[in-house]
């Protein structure tokens, strides 16, 4: 079964498209990521799947159920972890998610609502109040909130922006388990690397369309060239050299290289500019690379 | 997967409203009975001389109802606008639209939970007043049927102003130059029959005036206009507002974009 049907759904604001007709399919099982820069639509899409947007044309199943017509079948099929940290700052984690259970009809949900404060490392502060939370306890909430009533597709609206490193690492964790116990995953992320490793399909949205919908393998395989790492012990990259670069932490840089005498004209730049370089590896290219390299011949394609 | 309908998110969500003013009763409950309170020793005192109410009736205990009313149509229509406005200015109210509740459930559990801190400040406004002055209630069907009708409207009316507003000020706005103003030229302190014929024509376009006007009846047996007319005006009102509310919840007006 489809776990998420998107047909031709097309969203203005205003001036603004923010979709401009998005067909997509994910099917039952599958960990899906959905990148973009900021305003491309993600989470209008997003959005619109949760009934939170009404779309102006096009329609959006969950689990086989239209979000507008079958609405209640829909919303029970599907758990959306909000972008932003929002909560009711009247209750306490534990009335947080009794509430919430409640609204999707579930009266008697202890023993779940006890394996999520567990699993999400929340049940010492099952009896504080929303407020006192630190932030990353608040999104882990968020994220309980969101599956209080074991939707069967779980989105989340970049979940690790902000987050410290072990939180990331244990909602990952979570989130494969809950993936590889049959749950649909739908991801949006800014961070590459996350997502290469955890999805296994991945749509590219720019300015309300997808640019890119292929598996994870063949997205990086159509990427055909390799790439250049270097680290400067003197000297700054050249400026055509930068514009085509990505910065890496501890001074790296990471340039997209067609071939041998691609290298060859970087290191000559490299010398007219009178950089030194303090090390260097050629590697495997990383979902960033086929990122920018599509990004770019889209906004080549559309000024 | 059974074919009996899930059950509904709407107790819940009545629950949770009741309880989001219960939990803070000090100043939802309390509060208002205190302001009231104050209001019938000042005005009662003051007034007492000047305004003629109906014959037979001390002044202090014409006030009682009018000013209970008050309290209640304010502290109804408070207690779903605040709700509202807060949810949709922190974005909690994300938590209400994700789930599968519909249009009218949300509308009607908004609307109890109005109506029931309502009725719950009304209740305290007679059992702090019974002490200065006793109440007679003659018809106590009527003193039921006005207060609901009442709360209603207001509920119903803080539901529109709630999610008609995108900000508090917004709302405050709403508040003062509506609600205020309504309340105050509905006859809480006087009988209109003692205004000049323009200003009680003015008074009879007021469907807060009925509200207050047929709860009086219920204590005294006397009224400006007669109950069951009243009774069908605010009713009307309530239902014409009911209707509103509830379409431009199913269009999602300003809650889903």
């Amino acid at each position: 079964m489809t776990a998420v049907e998107v047909r031709g759904v097309e969203k203005r604001f205003g001036a603004v498209r923010a979709l401009a007709g998005i067909s997509l399919t994910v099917e039952q099982g599958e960990f899906f990521g959905l990148l973009g820069p900021n305003g491309a639509g993600k989470t209008t899409l997003i959005c619109a799947l949760g009934g939170l947007t009404v779309p102006d044309a096009g329609t959006l199943c969950v689990m086989g159920h239209d979000v507008a017509r079958d609405f209640r079948q829909a919303r029970r099929a599907v758990g959306i972890v909000p972008q932003e940290i929002v909560f009711d700052p009247f209750f306490t984690v534990r009335e947080t998610l009794e509430l919430q259970s409640g609204y999707f009809g579930l009266r008697d949900n202890r023993a779940w609502i006890d394996e999520l404060l567990d699993r999400l490392a929340l049940a010492p502060k099952a009896s504080a109040n929303m407020r006192s939370l630190s932030g990353g306890m608040k999104r882990r909430v968020m994220v309980a909130q969101a599956l209080v009533h074991r939707p069967a597709v779980i989105v989340l609206d970049e979940p690790t922006a902000g987050v410290d490193v072990e939180l990331r690492q244990t909602l990952w964790s979570f989130v494969r388990g809950l993936n590889e116990a049959g749950h649909t995953i739908v991801l949006t992320t800014h961070y590459l690397e996350e997502a290469q490793q955890l999805c296994s399909r991945i749509a590219m949205m720019r300015q309300g369309r997808i640019v890119a919908l292929d598996s994870t393998a063949n997205l990086l395989a159509s990427f055909s060239g390799r790439v250049l790492r270097v680290k400067l012990a003197r000297g700054e990259l050249p400026r055509d050299l930068a514009a085509e670069a990505i910065a890496e932490p501890g001074g790296w840089w990471r340039l997209a290289v067609e071939d041998m005498g691609h290298v060859e004209r970087a290191f000559a730049r490299l010398r007219e500019a009178g950089a030194e370089v303090a090390n260097l590896e050629v590697t495997e290219p990383e979902l960033e690379e086929v990122f920018v390299k599509i990004m770019r011949r889209e906004e080549a394609r559309t000024p | 997967m059974s074919a009996r309908p899930a059950p509904s998110g709407f107790p819940t969500l009545l629950h949770k409203e009741v309880l989001r003013f219960w939990k803070v009763s000090f100043q939802t409950v309390a509060a208002p009975i205190l302001t009231t309170l104050l209001y019938l020793v000042v005005f009662g005192h003051a007034l007492a001389a000047h305004v003629q109410a109906f014959p037979g009736v001390p002044y202090m205990q014409f006030l009682i109802p009018g000013l209970a009313m008050m309290a209640m149509l304010q502290n109804a229509f408070a207690n779903s606008s605040s709700s509202l406005i807060q949810s949709k200015v922190t974005g909690n109210i994300v938590f209400i639209l994700l789930p599968p509740i519909s249009a009218a459930e949300i509308f009607a559990a908004y609307l109890l939970a109005s109506m029931v801190r309502g009725l719950v400040v009304g209740i305290g406004v007679f059992a702090a007043t019974l002490w200065i002055v006793p109440m007679p209630v003659p018809n106590p069907l009527w003193v039921l049927a006005f207060a609901m009708v009442g709360c209603g409207l207001l509920g119903t009316m803080g539901i529109i102003a709630g999610i008609w507003s995108e900000k508090f000020d917004q709302l405050a706005a709403f508040q003062s130059f509506l609600v205020m103003p309504l309340t105050f030229l509905a006859g809480v302190f006087y009988s209109i029959h003692s205004l000049p014929p323009f200003w009680q024509a003015v008074s009879r376009l007021n469907p807060f005036f009925y509200a207050i006007d047929g709860f009086r009846y219920g204590f005294f047996g006397q009224s400006d206009v007669p109950p069951v007319q009243s009774l069908a005006i605010a009713s009307a009102a309530f239902a014409a507002l009911s209707w509103v509310t509830l379409l431009l919840l199913r269009r999602g007006y300003k809650l889903r974009h």
